[in-house]
């Protein structure tokens, strides 16, 4: 069964490491990524620019008006996804929480819905 | 066939029914892998239970008997469904060849392992933490709905909805039925602690209304300690039943006839239940030998020292105060240090207590809290201090909704005097 794991923390903690820090915790999520899919967990997975490159869309009535920034104003944000294939809940909670920036804030893991006809395909 | 004997057959499935039916329920999840269906298989189950022993006597084991009749009922009924929806075909098939394959010895060899994965299933820390307690109730200890409802004075309709829900997320989210692997065991058993303890707690700060109702619920509470021991011996797991047993061993002293409350240091000792403290205190003992002492059974220790007090006075408040230093830091909160600044007025003096409890007052900590105020007034009435204990009491009836609490309160400022 496929979840959706969305990484999620305050950008100001990213940004108080040290460059040093960051370059590691970089280096220690690329190699995870590896990990899941060595391990035939991994569906998808990428990292988000930050929440200053966000633009949000809506559409009332036919008209369309896009704004600067995230659709929610929360001190935390979506900072990157992987999509996992696990067996359950609880194998797919360990696999996120080990996601590295993970640590900085947290993720949500939510089971992806299978729509019907589309045989499971995301892409 | 005789009246009689139908009559005799009826309540000896009843009785079979009120000792068996948690633990074949329990399996019947495992093997048809869905709540609602192993719950109308139990029903089924039992219904033909009433027919098929009156006509051919009990079977040798009846528990093994149901949950081979309940999943031969369900997967009957799911074919049936078939007819309409095919999916319903394809789960049938899945569960009658899970059948064939198991020995029966097999499908029952876990059979106290299933009543645990029950447990920690309903206790998921996914589902909201109002759904685990109703789910609980529900599933593990056969509440009804209703019943669940009087105990926690909500709705009914409210329980009902937070039943399908938490079931719909173990289902969407695909919340598998199965014991934690020993990494994750603590924290599980944690929320799975937390629950019983909730409902314990439910059932023992009894308010108005139908007291008869919460003592069951504490009874509940204390027969799923009891079974959480028996397939868990960890020392929180003894921790937690001594500490729900030593609290319940002193109901019936807790109250007067008119139900008014009456507090530990004037309670008439001899109504308290010496084997429930004798239970409590041999679990305490065996908590703490294992030398992973947790809040629990910290706290349970705690109640062992009053328990073991033959009176007021005799009550050892060095213990209590050095039990409470531990507790302090292994579970450092607030109301835990409010209860030690009790504790350490009986060892050292009400102004040694007055102190602490102020210095938690003055951090902003507990301002709302009902009982930091009670206490504040007691020590400061013991002081002679009586306009502060006047205005502690007062604020403390501000912040009460109890009944029985309100109607102490008011005595207490009432024996002030003017």
């Amino acid at each position: 069964m496929r979840y959706l794991c969305m990484i999620f923390f305050d950008e100001t903690k990213l940004a108080s490491l040290g460059a040093g820090e960051h370059a590691a915790l970089l280096a220690e999520a690329a190699a995870y990524v590896d990990e899941l899919r060595g391990g035939g967990h991994l569906v998808f997975a990428q990292a988000l620019e930050g929440v200053e490159a966000a633009t949000t869309v809506r559409v009332r009535s036919g008209k369309l008006t896009a704004h600067d920034g995230p659709f929610a104003e929360t001190k935390e944000q979506i900072a990157g996804f992987v999509v996992l294939e696990a067996r359950d809940l609880n194998e797919a909670i360990q696999l996120a929480a080990r996601i590295p920036p993970v640590r900085l804030g947290g993720v949500e893991v939510r089971p992806v819905r299978i729509l019907p006809g589309s045989g499971g395909r995301i892409a | 066939m005789s009246d009689g004997r139908t009559t005799a057959v009826r309540a000896r499935v009843e009785e079979v029914y009120r000792s068996e039916s948690r633990r074949v329920l329990a399996t019947l999840i495992r093997l048809l892998g869905d709540f609602d269906l192993a719950e109308e298989a139990l029903h089924d189950a039992f219904t033909a239970a009433a027919e098929s022993w009156a006509r051919d006597g009990e079977p040798a084991n009846p528990r093994a008997w149901l949950v081979s009749t309940g999943r031969f009922k369900a997967i009957d009924a799911l074919r049936r469904r078939a007819r309409f929806d095919a999916s319903q075909g394809e789960v049938a098939e899945r569960i009658a060849s899970d059948a064939a394959d198991d020995a029966e010895r097999a499908a029952l060899g876990d059979l106290e392992d299933d009543r645990l994965r029950l447990v920690f299933t309903c206790c998921h820390p996914a589902l909201p933490p109002d759904a685990q307690l109703a789910l609980t109730l529900r599933e593990v200890c056969g509440l009804t709905t209703e019943e669940i409802a009087r105990a926690f004075l909500t709705r009914a309709s409210t329980v009902a909805q937070r039943i399908v829900r938490a079931k719909a997320k173990i289902r969407d989210a695909r919340i598998p039925y199965q014991v934690p692997a020993r990494g994750e065991l603590p924290e599980r058993l944690d929320a799975v602690l937390h629950v019983i303890y909730l409902v314990f707690n439910e059932g023992y700060s009894a308010s108005s209304g139908d007291s008869l109702t919460r003592a069951d619920v504490s009874g509940e509470a204390i027969r799923l300690g009891r079974l959480l021991v028996e397939l868990l011996p960890e020392p929180e797991v003894f921790g937690l039943l001594a500490l729900m047993l030593l609290h319940d061993s002193r109901r019936a002293a807790r109250t007067t006839a008119a139900g008014e409350v009456v507090l530990l240091d004037e309670q008439d000792r001899t109504l308290w239940n010496g084997e429930q403290i004798a239970e409590g205190l041999a679990l305490v003992e065996r908590a703490i030998a294992s030398r992973r002492v947790g809040p629990y059974t910290l706290q349970a220790a705690i109640a062992a020292v009053h328990a073991a007090a033959p009176s007021p006075a005799a009550t050892r408040w060095g213990e209590i105060v050095a039990l409470y230093d531990v507790l302090v830091r292994v579970e450092p909160s607030p109301v835990v240090e409010l209860n030690r600044a009790v504790a350490v007025a009986m060892r050292d003096g009400p102004e040694a207590g007055l102190a602490l409890v102020d210095a938690i007052l003055s951090r902003g900590e507990l301002t709302d809290y009902r009982f930091a105020h009670a206490t504040r007034a007691d020590l400061c009435r013991r002081l002679g201090r009586a306009a502060e204990a006047r205005s502690a009491y007062a604020r403390a009836l501000e912040l009460t909704g109890q009944e029985r609490e309100r109607r102490f309160l008011e005595r207490r400022l009432a024996e002030l005097g003017d």
